[in-house]
C-alpha cells in the first residue's frame, strides 16, 4: 500500500518539473502560435549550463540555477530574431521547420563539443525518508523551485506591464499595436521567457538525473503531452498538467511493467486531444 | 635523344605497376565500425583502443608473418553512432567499396547481429568481439568467430554467489530492453529456479531510461535478497546512482557492463559493493600460449592510453591476436584458409581460452572462454575492483551484504 503512495509522491515531484519544462513550450505556442522545436535543445542547454557553471565556480547547482534562466532568456531572444521573427503569421509549418533546423544545429554543435557521453551534476541534499522509501532531496528541491517559479511567472503575467503586454499581444496582435505596444519586442521577450523556462527546467532536471546531449528529445516529447493536457497557452495549466502526468505515472507503474508507461501516456495524449482539445486545466489564461 | 628518353620512360612505366602491386600485397585491410557517438560509446571506445594497441604492436614487430611474407595491418573504420542502420550501411561499404579483406565486429550484441547479416551475405570473415548474444551464431553462419563468453553465462557466477550467501534467497531481475540484456535475463530465468532462488521481480526498461524511481520503488516493495540486471553503461550507472540516492538498501547488486568501466568509480559511494560479470580482469592468471601476459597487457595499455584496461579493451586486443595467430597457422591470408585455422584453434591468450563450435547449427559460438565476477570495494579510502568469483581466481573476499 505504501508503495503506491510513495510512487504517487515520486510521480508528482518529477511531474512538476515536466510541468515547468512544458510551461515554456505552452507560453510560446499560446502567445505566437509557434511550436518551438528548439525546446529540447534549450532544456539540454540548461543542463550543460548548470554543469559547466558548477565545474567553473565550484558552487552548489542551486546557486547557479538563476543564471541558467538568464542564459535561456538571451538564447531565446537570439533564436527568435534569427529563426522565428519572420515566420510569425506565416503557415505553422514554416516556424516548425525553422525551429527544427535550429534544433539540429544546436544538437550537432553539442555533440561535436561534448560527444554523447553521460554527464552528471553532483548535488548532495539529504532526502526525506518515510519507512522504506526515500524521496531524494534533489526531487523535493526541484519541485519546490518549480512552484516558486510558477508563482513568479503568474505574478509577472498578471501584474507587471511587460506581462500584460505579452497577454495583450497573444490576445490580439493588431489591437496591441494600435495601443502602442511594440509587438515585435514583446514577442521576442515572450520567446525569451519560454526559452528561459525550458533552460531552467533543464537545470533542475540536471540536478535530478544524468543527461547526455541527446537527452532533450525525451523531455520535449513529455512537454508536448503536458502542453496538450494543460491547454495551449496556459502556463498554470501546464504545471497542473505536469503534475497530473506525474500522478498517472506514479499510479500505473506499481501495477504494470515500467516499459508500458510511455504507452499509457500517449494514449492519454490522444484521448485528451480528441475529447478535450482545449486541455483539461484551461481556466484562466486564454479567453476566446 | 628523344627516342631514348621515350624508351626509358616506357621502361619506367612498366615497372610502376609492379611497385604498386607489391606495396598493396604487403598490407592486410581490416574493416570495422566503432560507436564513437551514441549510448555505446564508452564501452566501444575501450574495444577500439584494444584493436589499435594490437595493430601498433603487430606493425612494430614487422607485421603478420605468413607464407614467407610480412603483412602490415591497416584499419578502415567508421563511426556507427551506436545504430544498427548505420552498421548495415557501413559494413556494406567496407566490403564493397573499401574492399576490406577481413572484418572485426562492432561492439554490442545488437550491432554484431546486424553486421553478421551483412558479412555472411558477402561471405566475408568477421571476428566477433564484444557480442555475447548466442542467437547470432545459431542462424547458420560460415565465417563468424566469437571471442566473448556467450550471454547465457553472464550472471551464472552472480547467482552462485547469492546461493552461497543465502540459499533459497529471492532475486529481482531488472534489465534493459536490448538484445544482449534480454539474452542474459532469459538465462537467469531458467538458471535461478534451478539453483533454488526465487524470482520476485522480472521487468525490463527502455534502454534510454533516466528516471528509475518507479522501478526502484517496485524493487524495494518486492524485498529481494539480490538485484541482478542492468544493460550498458548509461542506464547501469544511473540505476546504481539512484539505488544509492533512494537508500534502497539491497544486500547484493550485480549489474551488467557498466560497473566494469573505470568511469563507474566516479559514482563514489554509490559504486561500493556493486559487482559486475566480467569477460576479463587485469588480475586473471591465464598463462598465454602466445602474446603478452594479462599483467603485461594491462601495464602497457595503461601506459599507452593513460587509462586502466578493462574487458572491452582486453577483448579487442585478444581478437586481433587470435586473428593474427590464425593467419600464421594457415600460412596464408586466404580467408577460407584463415577460417579453417580458426575452426581448429584451441588456444589460450591473455584474455582466456578460445575454442569455437564447428557444429553448423552454432558455428562460431565460443565454447571455452569463462567469466569472472569483480566487485567495487573500498580499500584505504580508494575504490578498487578485485575479482571475487570464482573463488579459485579471486583476489579479495566477497563483500556481502553490500549495504
Amino acid at each position: 500500500m505504501f508503495e503506491i503512495i510513495a510512487s504517487i509522491i515520486d510521480g508528482i515531484l518529477v511531474g512538476s518539473v515536466y510541468g515547468m519544462a512544458a510551461m515554456g513550450l505552452t507560453l510560446i505556442w499560446g502567445v505566437m502560435n509557434v511550436i518551438n522545436l528548439t525546446h529540447g535543445a534549450l532544456i539540454v542547454a540548461g543542463m550543460f549550463a548548470v554543469f559547466l557553471l558548477v565545474q567553473a565556480f565550484g558552487v552548489s547547482a542551486y546557486v547557479v540555477a538563476p543564471a541558467t534562466l538568464a542564459i535561456g532568456f538571451f538564447a531565446g531572444v537570439a533564436i527568435y530574431w534569427i529563426a522565428v521573427q519572420r515566420m510569425i503569421g506565416r503557415p505553422p509549418l514554416m516556424s516548425l521547420l525553422s525551429t527544427f533546423s535550429v534544433n539540429m544545429i544546436l544538437i550537432g554543435l553539442g555533440t561535436s563539443l561534448w560527444g554523447t557521453v553521460l554527464f552528471n551534476v553532483e548535488v548532495s541534499l539529504p532526502g526525506l525518508t518515510l519507512g522504506n522509501y526515500t524521496f531524494p532531496g534533489t526531487h523535493l528541491m526541484a519541485a519546490a523551485l518549480t512552484l516558486l517559479i510558477a508563482v513568479l511567472l503568474y505574478f509577472f503575467l498578471q501584474f507587471t506591464r511587460q506581462g500584460k503586454a505579452i497577454r495583450a499581444v497573444s490576445g490580439n496582435r493588431e489591437a496591441a499595436e494600435l495601443v502602442g505596444i511594440p509587438t515585435r519586442r514583446v514577442l521576442a521577450m515572450a520567446f525569451g521567457l519560454g526559452a528561459a523556462l525550458a533552460c531552467g527546467a533543464g537545470a533542475l532536471i540536471a540536478t535530478m538525473f544524468p543527461f547526455t546531449v541527446l537527452a532533450g528529445g525525451a523531455y520535449q516529447l513529455k512537454s508536448f503531452v503536458v502542453t496538450v493536457l494543460g491547454g495551449l497557452g496556459n502556463p498554470a495549466g501546464a504545471l497542473l498538467g505536469g503534475v497530473a502526468l506525474g500522478l498517472v505515472e506514479g499510479l500505473t507503474t506499481p501495477f504494470i511493467p515500467v516499459s508500458w508507461t510511455s504507452v499509457i501516456e500517449f494514449v492519454i495524449f490522444i484521448f485528451v486531444l480528441i475529447a478535450y482539445p482545449r486541455g483539461l486545466f484551461n481556466f484562466t489564461f486564454r479567453r476566446s | 635523344m628523344k627516342r631514348a628518353f621515350l624508351a626509358a620512360f616506357a621502361a619506367l612505366l612498366l615497372t610502376v605497376p609492379t611497385f604498386a602491386v607489391t606495396a598493396r600485397a604487403d598490407e592486410i585491410t581490416i574493416g570495422f565500425t566503432s560507436s564513437q557517438t551514441g549510448a555505446l560509446n564508452v564501452d566501444s571506445l575501450a574495444q577500439l583502443r584494444g584493436f589499435e594497441m594490437w595493430r601498433d604492436d603487430v606493425n612494430a614487430a614487422g607485421g603478420i608473418k605468413a607464407g614467407g611474407k610480412s603483412y602490415t595491418v591497416k584499419f578502415v573504420t567508421y563511426d556507427d553512432q551506436s545504430q544498427g542502420a548505420r552498421v548495415q550501411q557501413l559494413y556494406t561499404q567496407l566490403i564493397v567499396q573499401d574492399k576490406a579483406q577481413f572484418l572485426f565486429s562492432p561492439y554490442s550484441s545488437g550491432l554484431v547481429a546486424t553486421a553478421a547479416v551483412i558479412s555472411e551475405q558477402y561471405g566475408a570473415l568477421m571476428m566477433s568481439i564484444g557480442g555475447a548474444e548466442a542467437k547470432t551464431y545459431q542462424l547458420g553462419n560460415k565465417y563468424l568467430f566469437q571471442t566473448y563468453t556467450p550471454a547465457d553465462n553472464y550472471l551464472t557466477g552472480a547467482l552462485e554467489v547469492v546461493k552461497s550467501k543465502k540459499p533459497n534467497g529471492t532475486v529481482a531481475l531488472v534489465y534493459s530492453d536490448d538484445p544482449f540484456s534480454k539474452a542474459v535475463a532469459g538465462a537467469v530465468r531458467t538458471q535461478a529456479p534451478a539453483m533454488g532462488l526465487k524470482l520476485v521481480l522480472d521487468e525490463s526498461y527502455p534502454p534510454d531510461q533516466t528516471d528509475f524511481s518507479a522501478v526502484i520503488n517496485k524493487i524495494v516493495a518486492a524485498k529481494p535478497d539480490a538485484l541482478l540486471g542492468g544493460g550498458h553503461y548509461p542506464d547501469g550507472a544511473t540505476l546504481a546512482r539512484q539505488i544509492y540516492d533512494k537508500k534502497a538498501g539491497i544486500k547484493w547488486v550485480t549489474l551488467l557492463v557498466a560497473p566494469d568501466s573505470a568511469q563507474f568509480a566516479t559514482l563514489g559511494p554509490a559504486a561500493t559493493g556493486i559487482s559486475v560479470p566480467s569477460q576479463w580482469a587485469p588480475e586473471v592468471t591465464y598463462k598465454p600460449d602466445f602474446g603478452p601476459t594479462p599483467a603485461d597487457f594491462a601495464k602497457r595499455f595503461q601506459a599507452k592510453f593513460n587509462t586502466p584496461s578493462d574487458y572491452h579493451s582486453a577483448g579487442g586486443y585478444a581478437g586481433g591476436l587470435i586473428f593474427q595467430h590464425a593467419i600464421e597457422q594457415a600460412g596464408s591470408i586466404d580467408p577460407a584458409k584463415v577460417a579453417a585455422a580458426l575452426d581448429k584453434m584451441d588456444i589460450t591468450t591473455m584474455f582466456g581460452r578460445f575454442k569455437i563450435s564447428t557444429d553448423p547449427k552454432s558455428h562460431g559460438l565460443q565454447l571455452t572462454h569463462q567469466m569472472v565476477l569483480t566487485q567495487w570495494q573500498m580499500k584505504d579510502g580508494k575504490l578498487v575492483k578485485p575479482v571475487i568469483w570464482p573463488r579459485a581466481a579471486a583476489t579479495a573476499p566477497i563483500l556481502y551484504p553490500i549495504k
